[in-house]
């Protein structure tokens, strides 16, 4: 009964299908929610339903959904034992882009922030 | 095979099967190259404001073009995702035709983005404008250099399945190439709400 199993080495690949759960759904139902997530955040960023200054955090929000969603009905990470290897190697890319864009926009803003302002710099230079 | 031997192997006393030892290296290499875009992503988020007078993002994108080519993309990665699925259940005239539109879609995000170029540089507003431009022509450029890279993949493996057969190396090829593409499409998500979308 488990010789017929298709999968017995214990490690599931980045993009393996389940056959049993039927992967045509799965694909479908992630481009649906692909889709509405999307026209979401055009919404979002051309009328005014959201505050402001609280844009680019909605729109944040509603991108990162996205890529969760690609990633579990695309790419087929799950949380499940056989895929903790590449949801390990996953977890570690999203901290080093985390660190790099994070500690980018931090270091320079701060370099910005104690930049002499341009007219200074002219008057020294006389 | 035994029982005995079959615990063994989910034990992970043995050695994976190349299926899986491929992909994973391929996940690797997708993830590395993220990092990559992550550092053209935070150049760009650091200079999005730094015009020196001229265009601003406001003033240049065109948000059809760019809902377009997001659908574009999306329905790309779908139907890529159905050529797959195809060639597991063994009808290979599905998977011409899934593949075929995959191309087609890839392509028409290409000539959008080839034309969105092409009208920003006529209208003097080139990677050498400002640090602004700069940033946005190498992150936007390197999406589609890797779109292309793409599309160049798509006839290679589609020319390859159709010389040897749905073999096991041509299906491993095939579903490195799948996770490519949807990873490109992830990678466009976070531009797409970051350039376009975060410039209104």
């Amino acid at each position: 009964m488990q010789n017929s199993h298709p999968r017995t080495s214990g490690d599931s690949a980045p993009g393996d299908m389940d056959e049993t759960s039927g992967s045509l759904a799965s694909y479908t139902a992630g481009f649906f929610f692909a889709l509405i997530l999307t026209g979401a955040s055009f919404v979002v960023a051309r009328s005014h339903l959201l505050w402001a200054p609280g844009l680019p955090v909605g729109l944040a929000v509603l991108a990162i959904a996205q890529m969760g969603v690609h990633l579990v009905f695309f790419l087929h990470l799950s949380s499940g034992p056989d895929n903790t290897n590449n949801v390990l190697a996953l977890a570690f890319g999203v901290l080093i882009v985390a660190l790099v864009v994070s500690g980018s926009l931090w270091i320079m803003y701060n370099l910005n922030l104690n930049m002499m302002p341009a007219s200074a710099v002219m008057e020294m230079q006389h | 095979m035994s029982a005995s031997a079959q615990m063994t192997a989910a034990d992970g006393a043995g050695p994976a099967p190349v299926r899986i030892v491929v992909a994973y290296g391929f996940w690797i290499f997708l993830l590395s190259d993220i990092i990559m875009f992550s550092a053209l992503f935070a150049t760009y988020a650091v200079l999005r404001g730094q015009t020196d007078g001229g265009p601003t993002g406001r003033d240049l994108f065109d948000l059809h073009s760019a809902a377009v080519e997001t659908v574009c993309l999306l329905c790309s990665s779908y139907t890529c995702g159905l050529g797959l699925l195809a060639v597991e259940r063994h009808r290979i005239n599905l998977f011409y035709w899934a593949f075929a539109l995959t191309f087609t879609l890839g392509a028409t995000f290409l000539g959008l983005e080839i034309a969105e170029f092409a009208r920003m540089l006529a209208a003097g507003a080139g990677p050498s404008r400002s640090a602004f431009l700069s940033a946005f022509f190498s992150l936007v450029g390197l999406h589609g250099v890797h779109i292309t890279v793409g599309l160049v993949w798509i006839v290679f493996i589609t020319a390859q399945l159709a010389v040897r057969g749905p073999r096991e190396f041509v299906l491993r090829r095939l579903r490195c190439f799948s996770l490519f593409w949807h990873a490109l499409d992830i990678i466009w998500i976070a531009l797409l709400s970051l350039v376009y979308l975060g410039a209104q």
